[in-house]
């Protein structure tokens, strides 16, 4: 088994059991981020892992750079987006795994999920957050 | 305080020019409009002009004339050419000035805009993990529209449907043959629930407009028309906009709600006064949403506007009558001028085989873009 990192430090708890996103939240009025911000005005706070798809679609053309998957056009497989809002908090854009994107639905229950992205140039293994539905629903 | 008028415009038609530079497509324009006001480039005393990937608007100069004008270079994504038009707005109202030129091109290469995480104040791995497109965000807004208001995809079609009709009676739009509803509906999914024909695409064009005080415009025209109101906002809080990683749960007002309630109230006004519209139609859905966030419907009124044909040349508010972005294809830094140039084709009872009927008095122009501006304008005869 390859090493495995995530694609960015401050992103999400790793390694963990049950990782979260790691946002922050405005001490003077209350408001959450994604991604963390630094300044001293913030505190770093671990964001639920569950939410509700607020929007969504389909990215069913191979994109551009910055994206780094590397594949030939005609290898591309679509993958879907949304928002999920994380109650209370934020809502936050992520991949959306383990769907068809015929089963997608406005409201549905999702949870967050670390899955492998792409190997870098030293054979790692980079891990990127997406939300799947949740088990339970 | 003087009034403001436009006195000439001019054009080069939008789409794919190979060979002819971005910059050269401005220069054409600028010709365009100095021949449309019968006036001469020596005779202009100032220029605002912008694009946002085909070079620096003042080195037009080298082509128009080394006057020693001032020439100020926008440059504000997509509403670059609605900044250009304001400041020259500013210009004349202030009084520096008498008459001045407002210049909008570009030329962009061909497929979605690749976008850099760092120059917008994100981190890397926004855009490597690919959520930074553009055509994902237009996807998610429109979709949650839909959800919260019941707008069909039937309307999304009928709006790509119209835009390309209107396109094909304009001799300077870029798609000029019509596309069927049933073929607009089952052509290549790009962003659910968006398809091919539903987006516009990147291109080229340019826009020039010769601005004066209203008092000197029968100088230049018997036709002049007058710029009553124009406005510009920035992103509130809690607006969806492009390229959020995160968005606030507690939904605000887009940033076209302040610049349209600004540019109303500064014409003195109301929504029954316009005659006809130009609205920001990045994608079907766009045009959709701006109908309301521009007052002119509430939200989920637009699917019966859009099954009656409210929209269309000869509806009740004839909405993208040269075909809109979906029609011309958006160069970015001229996309906001050449609204405000069909208002003025339509306001002066020149647009032909397109024109709006029963002499359209007053019209209006609403430009969107990243990462959450927007610029309005209203132009009366």
């Amino acid at each position: 088994m390859s090493t495995q990192k995530p694609i960015a430090d401050n992103l999400f708890t790793w390694p963990s059991d049950s990782p979260k996103l790691i946002g922050s939240k405005d001490t003077e009025t209350g408001r959450y981020f994604f991604p963390a911000k630094n300044s001293n005005q913030h505190e770093k706070v671990e964001l639920s892992n569950k939410g509700k798809l607020w929007t969504w679609t389909v990215q069913r053309f191979l994109p551009k750079t910055p994206y780094i998957e590397q594949v030939a056009p005609e290898d591309f497989k679509p993958y879907a987006v949304g928002y999920i809002e994380l109650p209370g908090e934020i809502m936050v854009e992520s991949r959306l795994v383990g769907v068809n994107p015929e089963e997608l639905e406005i409201g549905m229950e999702m949870e967050l999920t670390i899955e492998p992205f792409v190997k870098n140039e030293e054979g790692e293994e980079l891990l990127i957050f997406a939300f799947k539905p949740s088990v339970n629903s | 305080m003087t009034d403001v008028a436009i006195v000439g415009i001019g054009i080069h038609p939008f789409g794919r020019t190979d060979g002819v530079s971005g910059l050269q497509q401005g220069v054409h324009a600028a010709k365009e409009a100095l021949s449309d006001a019968e006036i001469e480039w020596k005779d202009i005393e100032f220029a605002y002009g912008g694009s946002s990937a085909a070079g620096s608007a003042d080195t037009m100069v080298s082509e128009l004339g080394l006057t020693g004008v001032p020439f100020m270079n926008v440059s504000n994504g997509c509403a670059t050419g609605g900044s250009a038009l304001l400041s020259a707005y500013t210009t004349i109202k202030s009084g520096q000035f008498d008459i001045g030129m407002a210049v909008g091109f570009d030329k962009h290469p061909r497929g979605a805009f690749n976008a850099d995480p760092e120059a917008a104040g994100l981190q890397k791995w926004y855009g490597e993990t690919g959520l930074m497109l553009t055509t994902q965000f237009f996807g998610m807004k429109i979709q949650r529209y839909m959800h919260d208001y019941g707008i069909s995809s039937d309307a999304l079609a009928l709006v790509a449907e119209k835009a390309f009709n209107n396109g094909s009676l304009n001799p300077n739009a870029w798609r000029r043959d019509p596309v069927s509803k049933e073929d607009i509906l089952n052509g290549m999914m790009v962003s659910d629930p968006l398809t091919k024909f539903m987006f516009c695409s990147p291109a080229e064009g340019a826009v020039a407009l010769i601005l004066c005080r209203a008092d000197l415009a029968s100088k230049y025209t018997t036709k002049p028309l007058y710029l009553k109101g124009a406005a510009f906002r920035s992103r509130p809080l809690g607006s969806f906009e492009v390229f959020s990683p995160s968005l606030e749960i507690e939904r605000g007002p887009s940033p076209t709600v302040g610049a349209s309630k600004a540019t109303f109230e500064m014409a003195g006004i109301g929504h029954d006064d316009i005659d006809l519209a130009q609205l920001q139609d990045t994608e079907s859905g766009a045009e959709i949403m701006h109908m309301a966030e521009n007052g002119f419907c509430k939200d989920g009124d637009q699917e019966k506007m859009l099954q009656d044909g409210d929209t269309k040349i000869d509806g009740k508010l004839p909405v993208n009558t040269d075909g809109g972005c979906i029609a011309n294809g958006e160069p970015v830094g001229a996309s906001g001028l050449r609204q405000v140039y069909e208002n003025c084709v339509q306001l002066r009872g020149a647009a032909g085989k397109r024109q709006v009927p029963n002499n359209p008095k007053t019209a209006y122009t609403h430009v969107y873009g990243a990462p959450g501006i927007s610029a309005c304008t209203i132009i009366t005869n």
